[in-house]
């Protein structure tokens, strides 16, 4: 069946394209792929819908995942008007708890996909797993579905969860570059308040003071680094100076609107390390 | 700079309208010209005076007034023209131009070259008389050794050599085929050195080198005034240790091909007509597994590949012998560094440290010897040139747009360059005065340069794509008196030079290198002065015995009143030679005066004061056709440890050294 709906759609598809083809003047926009960079990581049933979600490498990761996902219908359409919440949580041996989830829209110029962010900070294992419940609406009517995941630990640290000097736990989480450059990158970050275990609410304008490193070669610096400040998206942006390639450790401070350092230490001869950092390798 | 060709072109005109009044005879002995400075290379009409024939290229050039060789090693030698390091001169081979593939320096082009590939090297003080392109210092062209068209006839030269202080082998053999319409030289030579031992006998390690070079020339008569001639050098050393230096070199190889079509007696007014075609290929791969402690093991090659031409026509028309350059050429230069973290898991760090620049390079060159009386000669000489970089590596463009951000990929430059030069000869008193104005555009590790390690003052470098031109006007004063008992022959050369580019810290920037000082980023001084002097006493006490004498200095200072580094304390030369028929003998003692005008901000260190005493002999054995030389003597007799201004990081000389040349010519 399902088979059939893919020749069907290869066949209009390639029908499309020789009508645009034929047709220089016309003006419709070639379809786009919707999922185009993106791989399968999961997949949640329910009754009435079979929802797929896509990462960029088809796993979950502790640190920011940029989550899409459509929601399919038993014949095999895809819901192009649902409305959706999602709530991740963690089911350890002795409590639970949530971790940071942004609100889930249509993700740009698609048309049935939706797409958000979660920051998983930490990994399921074999006694402590994470498990993600979606709520939605379609038409009025609301539905849930749930299941497990899997959460693989990412091979580097790109989320840290700290306690400030305010006792306010914050959850930290690298969100670009996703592939450095020896160059300027541009360098995002997503920064989180818990406020109960299962409420995370963004924080803003905050700054947060980067100092990457080389460890492996004498803890050397780079130039060109530009501190993280709030952008209209509500992540933090700021430059990111990488001289080679390698190991880097991006070390951090964060400091609250009247400058007070809540969190991490200057790096000097003396102090290798700040006590919070995020990592890259490239 | 307009003020300045102003005051050059009065200070020329003048003479000139003063002498426009004698009659004017055309000189026929219009090509000396007290200007350029030639050092006599090639074996086969070698006068017994070398000190040691068969040492290196290095030790030729250094014999050289306008000369100082920067030494991090036993091999490979920095040429400094006038105290200026080698971005400020033009150093080619042949005409040709190379650039060297190491960002440290340890390959400069006079490294891939052998003294029997060579006849002579023609030095050019500052940007007068230079065709060879933009320059400030100077400029130095090696000139090949060839043959030329003539009765059948085959010769040869068969060399060895020992030396045993490093153990030095140099073996060597080259043989010419000479016919009416073709001649071919071959030649290969070889070298191995082990470390030498510094007076004291202390050893220096890492300064073992071995080194192979072959080369060819090979030309066809197409007519009784034109022929075609191709030439080919391959040159390949390998296992070199840097003792100044914290890395050493596997292996550093280039190929040099030519191919030259030459036209005689055009016209009567054009006499030569050449052009040439060339290509050079260098690759430098440092090393560093020789070194038992280093804080990070890496990888450094680099590569070097240049495409060139030129085309030269020479005339006489009456009183004017003129010269016509037009040159051009393309580089392409890449160095990378891969470190090799402790960690093995980790992955290698990886950089351009060149970032893959094309350099393209066009210029035209006029020269014009005037020949005003048999007194009075005057040379003019106008070049410009158009000088293009272009980061061709998009990893390199991106690595440096983190110093540079918007940097844009390519940038043009105009390089002008004027000299007007006076010489009057006397019976016995010959004096000169040349003016002159030149510019060059930064170096590719100046301009582009990625955290280039200077291990003089211990700063990572960053090249400026940003710098101005480098400007100098220079003025050199000769005045030579050749008597019967005395010959005399004084040289002074000053240079102010304008947005002089040297390293300056960059406070808060921390260095990539481990144990490093800092960052130093290429930038320009507002000006620099270089003043250097030399003198030439040659006393023939009688018709056997000469006594030479030979003193130099220099004085370089920065706008921001420092100490320019690598310039020459006063040191002195002063020897005894008894000549007799096919045998001579010398003895000689050289020198320098304490070191006080050192650049301490360049990492130099003083240098208290040294002589050092060094004897020869050599007799020529002729049977029939054939002759043999040999030559043996001591350098450094008293095993003096002493370590000169031009010793990188003050790595000491040699101690005591005896050597033995034997040459055969058949």
């Amino acid at each position: 069946m399902l088979f059939q709906i893919k020749k069907i759609s290869f066949a209009l598809v390639w029908l499309s394209l020789l009508f645009v083809a034929c047709n220089k003047t016309d003006n419709n926009p070639t379809p786009v792929n919707e999922l185009e960079g993106l791989k399968q990581a999961a997949v949640i049933t329910n009754s009435t819908h079979t929802i797929t979600l896509y990462t960029a490498t088809g796993t979950f990761q502790t640190g920011y995942n940029a989550i899409y996902f459509q929601v399919k219908k038993a014949d095999g359409s895809l819901v192009k008007n649902a409305t959706a919440t999602w709530t991740p949580m963690m089911h350890m041996m002795s409590k639970s708890h949530s971790c940071p989830a942004s609100a889930i829209t249509m993700k740009p110029q698609a048309t049935a996909t939706y797409g958000g962010h979660i920051i998983f900070q930490m990994p399921s294992n074999s006694t402590e797993y994470w498990e993600l419940s979606l709520s939605y609406t379609i038409d009025g009517v609301s539905y849930t579905a749930t299941s497990q995941i899997t959460v693989a630990a990412s091979s580097h640290q790109v989320v840290t969860s700290f306690k400030g000097s305010d006792s306010v736990r914050y959850i930290l989480a690298l969100v670009a570059p996703t592939q450095p450059k020896v160059a300027i990158n541009d360098i995002s970050a997503a920064l989180y308040k818990m406020e109960t275990m299962t409420r995370f609410v963004p924080v803003d304008k905050y700054t947060i003071m980067i100092d990457p490193r080389m460890p492996d070669m004498g803890n050397h610096s780079s130039p060109g680094n530009e501190h993280l400040v709030q952008g209209a998206d509500k992540l933090y942006h700021g430059k990111l100076g990488l001289t080679m390639t390698g190991y880097w450790k991006i070390n951090l401070q964060l400091l609250d609107t009247a400058a007070h350092t809540l969190k991490g230490e200057p790096v000097s001869d003396a102090n290798p390390a700040s006590s919070i950092y995020f990592e890259l390798e490239f | 700079m307009y003020r300045f060709i102003l005051w050059l072109v009065l200070a020329i005109s003048t003479p000139l309208a003063l002498l426009a009044q004698k009659k004017t005879t055309p000189n026929k002995d219009t090509a000396h010209v007290s200007m350029e400075e030639v050092v006599v290379i090639s074996q086969q009409n070698l006068s017994q005076k070398m000190e040691k024939p068969l040492s290196s290229l290095d030790n030729y050039l250094e014999k050289s007034s306008l000369i100082n060789m920067v030494r991090r090693g036993s091999y490979a030698w920095e040429p400094f023209i006038n105290g200026m390091s080698s971005e400020r001169s033009v150093i080619t081979i042949d005409g040709m131009r190379i650039y060297g593939a190491c960002t440290d320096k340890m390959d400069p082009v006079t490294s891939y070259v052998e003294i029997t590939n060579l006849a002579k090297a023609n030095i050019h003080s500052g940007s007068a008389g230079t065709l060879g392109g933009a320059t400030i210092a100077g400029s130095l062209d090696l000139v090949r050794k060839k043959s030329y068209f003539g009765d059948t006839q085959w010769k040869g030269i068969a060399f060895t050599g020992f030396e045993t202080n490093n153990r030095q082998w140099i073996a060597g053999a080259g043989t010419s085929i000479i016919r009416p319409r073709f001649y071919m030289d071959v030649d290969a030579t070889g070298r191995k050195a082990e470390n030498y031992a510094a007076g004291g006998q202390k050893e220096v390690l890492y300064s073992q080198y071995a080194k192979y070079n072959v080369s060819s020339v090979a030309a066809y008569r197409l007519g009784e005034h034109r022929h075609v001639e191709a030439s080919l050098i391959y040159d390949h050393a390998l296992d070199v240790g840097y003792p100044a230096l914290p890395m050493d070199v596997a292996t550093a190889k280039a190929f040099i091909g030519s191919v030259e079509y030459v036209q005689h007696h055009l016209s009567p007014t054009i006499l030569l007509s050449k052009t040439k075609l060339y290509y050079n290929d260098v690759t430098h791969i440092m090393d560093d597994t020789k070194r038992p402690i280093v804080p990070i093991r890496m990888d450094m090659p680099g590569w070097s590949k240049t495409a060139g031409f030129y085309s030269v026509l020479q005339g006489r028309v009456a009183i004017h012998e003129w010269n016509a350059t037009l040159s051009g050429h393309h580089n392409y230069s890449l160095a990378e560094m891969t470190m090799f973290s402790n960690d093995s898991t980790r992955k290698d760090m990886f950089m351009l440290t060149w970032p893959g620049v094309n350099t393209d390079y066009g210029d035209l060159a006029l020269k014009d010897i005037i020949a005003i009386n048999d007194d009075w000669k005057a040379t003019v000489n106008i070049g410009v040139g158009v000088h293009h970089n272009k980061i061709a590596n998009t990893f390199g463009w991106e690595s440096l747009q983190i110093f540079y951000p918007g940097l844009k990929q390519s940038k043009t430059r105009i390089l002008k360059r004027l000299s007007a030069a006076m010489e009057h000869k006397g019976e016995q008193l010959i004096y000169s005065l040349a003016l002159a104005y030149g510019e060059r555009a930064p170096s590719v590790s100046e301009g582009y340069g990625f955290y280039l390690f200077n291990s003089s003052d211990r700063f990572d470098y960053i090249g400026n794509p940003w710098m101005k031109n480098e400007k100098s006007g220079n003025a050199t004063l000769t005045a030579t008196y050749a008597g019967a008992k005395l010959s005399v022959k004084l040289t002074g050369a000053y240079f102010y030079i304008k947005d002089y580019i040297i390293g300056k810290i960059q406070p808060g920037l921390s260095p990539m290198t481990i144990g490093g000082n800092g960052i130093k980023r290429y930038e320009q001084l507002p000006h620099a002065t270089i003043f250097n002097s030399a003198l030439d006493v040659n006393y023939y006490l009688t018709e056997k015995l000469t006594w030479s004498n030979r003193c130099s200095y220099r004085r370089g200072i920065g706008s921001d009143g420092i100490n320019l580094p690598l310039m020459q304390p006063f040191s002195y030369n002063s020897g005894l030679t008894y000549a007799h028929s096919s045998f001579t003998a010398d003895a000689n003692v050289s020198g320098a005066v304490k070191h006080t005008a050192y650049s301490a901000d360049y990492g130099e260190r003083p240098l208290p004061s040294y002589a050092v005493i060094n004897l020869s002999a050599a007799k020529r054995f002729a049977f029939k056709q054939q002759s043999l030389l040999v030559k043996a003597g001591v350098e450094n007799l008293l095993d003096t440890y002493y370590t000169t201004f031009s010793d990188w990081n003050r790595v000491p000389r040699m101690g005591r050294n005896f050597f033995i040349n034997l040459l055969w010519n058949y």
